[in-house]
């Protein structure tokens, strides 16, 4: 049932040492002020879902809050790599991360497997490619009624699931639009939920009966935080701040400079401190 | 005209692509290549990107495979378990458009790591989409510029497969799509050989010489018997492109 707190009351309740957290947003609605405000807490220990690690668990690993990532492709988008993430992988710093390696394609059907509250997945999938050597999680059933071999993964079943969507009304009711990801399918798979919002608004009007609405009812906590999105963008409020992509690169490449960003902008700051960035990049 | 070698070689591969492909756009110089087509000579293809958008006409080049632009401007957007499902492996992509980080002489692609997975001399970013585009479109084209790291005669890592380790895979494995039938870079353009598969020079792009070939690629490449010159590009082609690009760089700046 949706319960709305403050962001760091939210984070405090429902993220514990040692949880597997998914925090998904396909390049959009990424929930950057949560992932901040765990850093800001102190979570240690995390297993962290995320299709693409983009910046946020770039930031998440290189301030030592995970200690095993489950993805698909960890780079910066259209930039380079993720610095961070690379140093953990390559030199453990700041701790040895363990990862769990998938495709999109097989990543998005474990969210939708989970949500479907089945224990696995299947897909055509994993053909004549190496990760199924690395990850013994890859295995394959044969069709009962073809005979075909199909790939399986297990379902994503994460503690606490976290997105970030454009409104919510007074009830709990929250609209995601544009890009919609996989964030319909964290929400449902996951037993904890936290939600940031952009908007809370009296009457959700969706703009048409399709349009993709969580009830209230399948979400935990709600928190308003303006701008919780930046740099990834919430389309009708404000843009991807490509600009800022392109900064992250030089930013995240050694680790003194990274630590000084993220005491700056993270560790010294609160929530609120997102909503200047929505200003700053409105539509 | 003058033109680079990059931009030879975003042409070339944006030549590839008809009016009424459906394809599944890679990030990067992939990209690049699907909009010029779309803004020259095939207006009507459908772009989709894995965000999830469909019949994408963006006005500049994404950063990432999910800006806003491919949203706003694409006939509809779907989630992304349903583009995998529904649309990859439902069947109903014509090409693939795929970059990589290193490749080998059967067009299998590494974007996974450089040496031992367990301990790597550099973690890439890894396979994205790219697994399953491989197999589930009906046909692949890749785009990367020649070099002797990114073209090696043994991959460390098969992040996505082209025609094998040994050419027979596809066909040993019963994948029915026809893998990578064009692999368009800086410097010529390849095939397949169609017994074979191994990947056959079957145009040299003006300006470059055999020598040249050879020092930027990790195996004795093949040349078709009837290996030709690529047509230079046109000035048409170059100013789409650098319209494209030139819009695209004051927009990220922004």
């Amino acid at each position: 049932m949706a319960k709305f707190m403050g962001l760091a009351e939210a984070i405090a309740q429902n993220v514990r040492d040692g949880d597997t957290v998914a925090m998904e947003g396909f390049t959009h609605l990424i929930p950057f002020a949560a992932g901040h405000e765990i850093i800001r807490q102190g979570r240690k220990h995390l297993t962290l879902i995320r299709m693409t690690p983009d910046l946020i668990y770039d930031q998440m690993i290189g301030m030592g809050c995970a200690d095993k990532l489950v993805f698909s492709w960890g780079g910066n988008p259209g930039v380079g790599s993720t610095h961070r993430m690379r140093d953990a992988v390559e030199n453990g710093w700041p701790n040895a991360l363990a990862l769990e390696e998938h495709s999109h394609a097989a990543m998005a059907n474990a969210y939708e497997a989970g949500a479907a509250n089945l224990p696995f997945a299947v897909l055509r999938g994993y053909l004549g490619v190496d990760l199924p050597k690395v990850n013994p999680k890859i295995k394959s059933v044969t069709c009962p009624y073809t005979g075909e071999v199909l790939a399986t993964v297990p379902a994503h079943r994460p503690d606490v699931g976290i997105i970030h969507a454009q409104r919510a009304d007074r009830e709990g009711n929250v609209l995601i639009e544009g890009i919609t990801g996989c964030q319909k399918e964290v929400v449902l798979a996951s037993k904890r939920t936290i939600v940031t919002v952009e908007e809370i608004v009296d009457k959700l009007n969706p703009p048409s009966f399709n349009s993709v609405v969580l009830p209230h009812w399948t979400v935990g906590a709600i928190s308003h935080v303006v701008g919780g999105a930046h740099p990834s963008y919430a389309q009708g409020y404000y843009k991807r701040d490509n600009s800022f992509y392109i900064a992250w690169d030089k930013i995240s490449r050694d680790r003194d400079t990274f630590l000084a960003w993220m005491k700056d902008n993270v560790l010294d700051k609160t929530p609120e401190a997102f909503a200047a960035h929505a200003k700053k990049g409105s539509v | 005209m003058d033109f680079t070698r990059n931009e030879m070689m975003t042409i070339v591969a944006a030549r590839a692509l008809k009016n009424d492909d459906v394809c599944f756009v890679g990030i990067g110089a992939p990209s690049a290549a699907c909009n010029l087509a779309r803004l020259t000579h095939a207006p009507q293809i459908t772009l989709i990107y894995e965000s999830g958008t469909i019949g994408t006409r963006p006005n500049v080049l994404p950063l990432s495979i999910g800006d806003g632009e491919l949203c706003e401007t694409a006939l509809t957007t779907v989630s992304v378990p349903e583009m995998f499902r529904y649309w990859l492996q439902g069947g109903r992509i014509t090409v693939g458009f795929l970059g990589g980080a290193q490749i080998d002489k059967f067009a299998n692609i590494n974007t996974t790591v450089v040496g031992d997975y367990a301990k790597p001399k550099v973690r890439l970013p890894g396979g994205g989409g790219a697994p399953e585009i491989a197999t589930n479109c009906g046909e692949i084209f890749i785009t990367m510029a020649m070099g002797k790291r990114a073209f090696l005669d043994k991959l460390p890592f098969i992040t996505s497969m082209g025609h094998g380790p040994t050419g027979a895979e596809r066909r040993s494995m019963g994948v029915k799509s026809q893998g990578p039938t064009r692999l368009i870079t800086d410097m010529c353009v390849f095939e397949p050989d169609a017994e074979t598969k191994e990947m056959t020079i079957v145009s040299i792009h003006p300006g470059v010489t055999r020598e040249e070939i050879a020092e930027n690629c990790g195996w004795t490449p093949r040349y078709a018997a009837t290996c030709s010159e690529t047509p230079a590009p046109t000035a048409q082609e170059l100013e789409v492109l650098r319209d494209i690009q030139a819009r695209t760089k004051a927009a990220h700046a922004a």
